[in-house]
Order: structure tokens, then C-alpha cells, then sequence
């Protein structure tokens, strides 16, 4: 047998989860957004803006952090053996699960990991997304329960597995060859902001560190922050859950100690305050996370170490970012957008109508 | 005869299910689990661990693991 993975014990994944707490709240201090240190939804968004799948000015910009993301997690799985190129269950069905998890994550502005960084920052209108994040895992358990599966992956060549990883790279090689010019909404290729959210970030090379670190540390401890509600609701296990639990207390006590808690609804950075589509957007969220069986993280974890159908659920949640600005379906500081009501009640139906439909047979 | 679960190519937390699904009914006796991802092998497990059951042994069959758990 191989070694014993001491990061998927409990405090192994606690230690994982501090550390997280700590570098989003440093990522913060570095540059980053308010309460946005780390967050897979707003970041991969920024990368559909900035290669011009969304022309939303002020989102746009290639995060180093979601490269960083995948190929630390290439690196550990690499090193630990457990590179396992996989894909076949479902794709197209991920692809739309990950396109309205992101129209869902957009409403509310934020992705599971935001979330716990927006309440460990102050933010009251968190406590609503997290609420209709469990609300939403909660019914995906519910299909879980009744035998909703995606069905198996197959056993896939090693290039396979390796198309995330080297996309990443490619991204990462744009940001570099068309790096940002001072004052230019656009090099090269590339868009960039020129303020708003998208010209707010730390500098390159700290981003693409600590993201290597995180991807290659939530790697080996299986970090979800779906699964951490997922586990709790359907096995009474806490297992995922302290590894939640550790980053927004740890990003807590860094806010505290760097200035950047802030309690309060109103004025919060980059956050609205209309509770029920905080609630329900991150509901549509929750629910697409768990019938894909992982939040927008661990599919950029999940897409490292070979698992093409996760690398396709991280497509659909880029391709569903340029939807939700291009139709004005994401929220900005002002509230929901235009078409944001609709879009989460349709997301909402189509999600359930993927709960009722992908079943086991009745053995 | 021990019975047996197989769990490979699906993703968690389905072989966590199948297996507590399986060890609720035997309530005792042998039941061999394949997975083939690391992540499964641990989970299935801390899982059959968390419900009483003793885990007996891991192997590890090329790209996928037989997990044998046992209850007297």
C-alpha cells in the first residue's frame, strides 16, 4: 500500500482549509477584490471576459489563481499516482448543469467559495447564499437519494486527460505574450478592465502560486465545498464540512488582523442586497453543484488530474458566464439583472427535470 | 460468499451509497467494494468505518482497488 494521504484525515483537511482562509484573505490585501480573494465563479468569469466571450467592461482579466487551480492539482496528482484520464458520464448534461450553476453563482454574486469569504469579510447578504446553497445541495440529495446518477466514465487516453491542464496553459501563455498595457482596455487578444472588479488583482506571480498551492493542496484533501453540505445532509459525516468551516474562520481572523472585516447588508463590495435571489440563485447553484457532484472547485481539481467530464462542467460554467452577462442575466452592487429573475427559475426547471430524468434503472 | 458492489467509474458520492445501501441490508458478513479512484477508495472506507464496519483489506488491481469490509 502506499503512504497514508495525511491530508484527507480531518486535520489534514482542516490544515488545507485554514490555509485556504488565509491566502484568500492575503489575495484581498494583494489586490484582489473585496471578500474575492478566491473565487472559481468570479474568476472564471473574468477569464470569459477578457477573451471576449462577455463584453461586461469592468469583469475582464485572465485570473492566474483557476490556472494555478488546475495544474497544482495535475502536479499532485502526477506525483501521487492518481492521474486517472476518465470521461463519458454525461458531458452534455455537465455542460448545462455548469452553465446555470454560473448563471446562478452570478445572481448572487459570488461561488460557494466567495460565499464563505463574503461572511468571513462581514457580508450579512452571504448568510442568505449560503442558506440557498444548502437549500438547493439539500435537493439535489433528495435525487441522490432516488438513484439520480450521470452514469460511468470510461477509462480515456492520457491526452485526454490532458486537455484542461494544457488549455490552462494556453491561457496562461496569452496572459503573458499579451500582458496588460497600462491604460489599454485591450493587448493583443486579450480585453482587459480598466476598473470595476476585473482591474482589481494581485500581482501575476503571486496569483499563480498560491493558486499551484491550493490546487495541489485541495488535491490531496478532496477540498468540496458541496460536498461538505452533500456529506452532512445525506451521511451525517463532517468530514468535507470542517474543511469548510476552517477557511472562513481562518479568513476571519486575517480580515480581522488586516482590517478587512466589515459587518453589515448594505454597501458590501461586489454583493447585492435582494435576499431572495441571493437566496435563490445560489439555490440553482447548490442544486446544479450536487447533480454534478462537485462545487466549481473541485472541478477545476477534478479536470487536473484527468476527469475530462468535470473539464467539460468547468467549460459550461465559462460559456455560461458569457451568457449571463451578454443577456443580462448577472446581478451588479445596483441588484439583479434584467433577465436574471428568469433565467434562475429556468435554470431552477432545468435542473429538476435532470434530477427526474437521469436514473438508474429500477434493478 | 461475500457480496459484491461495484462501484467503478462513478463518482462520489454514489459508491458511498451503494455501499452503505449494501451493508444496511447484510447487516453482517463480507462485502467486497471495487472503485477505481483513490478518492472513492477513501471515502467508501471512512464510510463502511463510520457505520461499524471493519475494513479488511485494500488491494490494489491495477488501475482500481477491491476493498473488502467485514462484520461479524
Amino acid at each position: 500500500m502506499k503512504v497514508r494521504n495525511v491530508f484527507a484525515t480531518r486535520w489534514g483537511i482542516i490544515g488545507v482549509g485554514v490555509l485556504i482562509g488565509i491566502l484568500a484573505a492575503l489575495l484581498q490585501k494583494l489586490g484582489n477584490p473585496g471578500n474575492m480573494g478566491i473565487c472559481v465563479a468570479c474568476f472564471e468569469r473574468d477569464i470569459a471576459g477578457a477573451l471576449g466571450l462577455h463584453r461586461a467592461a469592468v469583469v475582464q482579466y485572465i485570473r492566474p489563481e483557476i490556472i494555478g487551480f488546475v495544474l497544482g492539482s495535475l502536479v499532485a496528482a502526477y506525483l501521487f499516482k492518481e492521474f486517472r484520464p476518465r470521461l463519458g458520464s454525461a458531458p452534455i448534461v455537465r455542460f448545462v448543469l455548469g452553465a446555470f450553476a454560473m448563471i446562478g453563482a452570478l445572481v448572487f454574486l459570488g461561488c460557494p467559495w466567495r460565499a464563505a469569504l463574503r461572511l468571513a469579510g462581514g457580508d450579512g447578504n452571504a448568510i442568505l447564499g449560503i442558506l440557498g446553497l444548502i437549500f438547493g445541495i439539500w435537493i439535489g440529495t433528495l435525487f441522490l437519494k432516488k438513484g439520480y446518477t450521470l452514469g460511468r466514465t470510461q477509462p480515456a487516453r492520457t491526452a485526454a486527460g490532458w486537455v484542461m491542464p494544457l488549455m490552462m496553459v494556453g491561457l496562461l501563455a496569452l496572459l503573458i505574450i499579451f500582458s496588460q498595457v497600462e491604460g489599454q482596455a485591450k493587448s493583443g487578444v486579450l480585453f482587459y478592465s480598466l476598473k470595476g472588479p476585473g482591474a482589481m488583482h494581485a500581482p501575476l506571480l503571486i496569483s499563480l502560486v498560491i493558486g499551484l498551492a491550493v490546487g495541489f493542496l485541495a488535491q490531496r484533501s478532496r477540498f468540496c465545498t458541496m460536498g461538505a453540505a452533500r456529506d452532512f445532509v445525506l451521511f451525517r459525516q463532517a468530514h468535507l464540512l470542517s474543511g469548510v468551516i476552517a477557511p472562513i474562520a481562518a479568513a476571519f481572523v486575517t480580515n480581522l488582523i488586516l482590517g478587512q472585516f466589515h459587518p453589515g447588508f448594505a454597501g458590501q463590495p461586489v454583493a447585492h442586497t435582494m435576499h431572495v435571489w441571493n437566496f435563490a440563485g445560489m439555490g440553482l447553484a447548490g442544486l446544479a453543484f450536487a447533480l454534478a457532484g462537485g462545487c466549481p472547485g473541485r472541478q477545476l481539481f477534478l479536470s487536473g488530474e484527468g476527469d475530462g467530464d468535470a473539464a467539460v462542467f468547468v467549460l459550461g460554467m465559462i460559456v455560461g458566464a458569457g451568457f449571463a452577462h451578454n443577456f443580462g442575466l448577472a446581478s451588479s452592487p445596483k441588484g439583479v439583472g434584467p433577465y436574471g429573475i428568469t433565467a434562475v427559475i429556468t435554470g431552477i426547471v432545468v435542473c429538476l427535470l435532470i434530477g427526474f430524468t437521469m436514473r438508474k434503472r429500477i434493478a | 460468499m461475500s457480496t459484491q458492489v461495484d462501484a467503478r467509474g462513478l463518482s462520489c458520492p454514489q459508491p458511498v451509497l451503494m455501499t452503505i445501501d449494501t451493508i444496511k441490508g447484510e447487516k453482517t458478513g463480507e462485502v467486497e467494494i471495487l472503485v477505481d479512484t483513490e478518492t472513492s477508495k477513501e471515502n467508501v472506507s471512512r464510510a463502511a468505518a463510520n457505520q461499524g464496519w471493519e475494513v479488511a483489506d485494500v488491494a490494489e488491481e491495477g488501475d482500481e482497488y477491491r476493498i473488502t469490509i467485514r462484520r461479524e
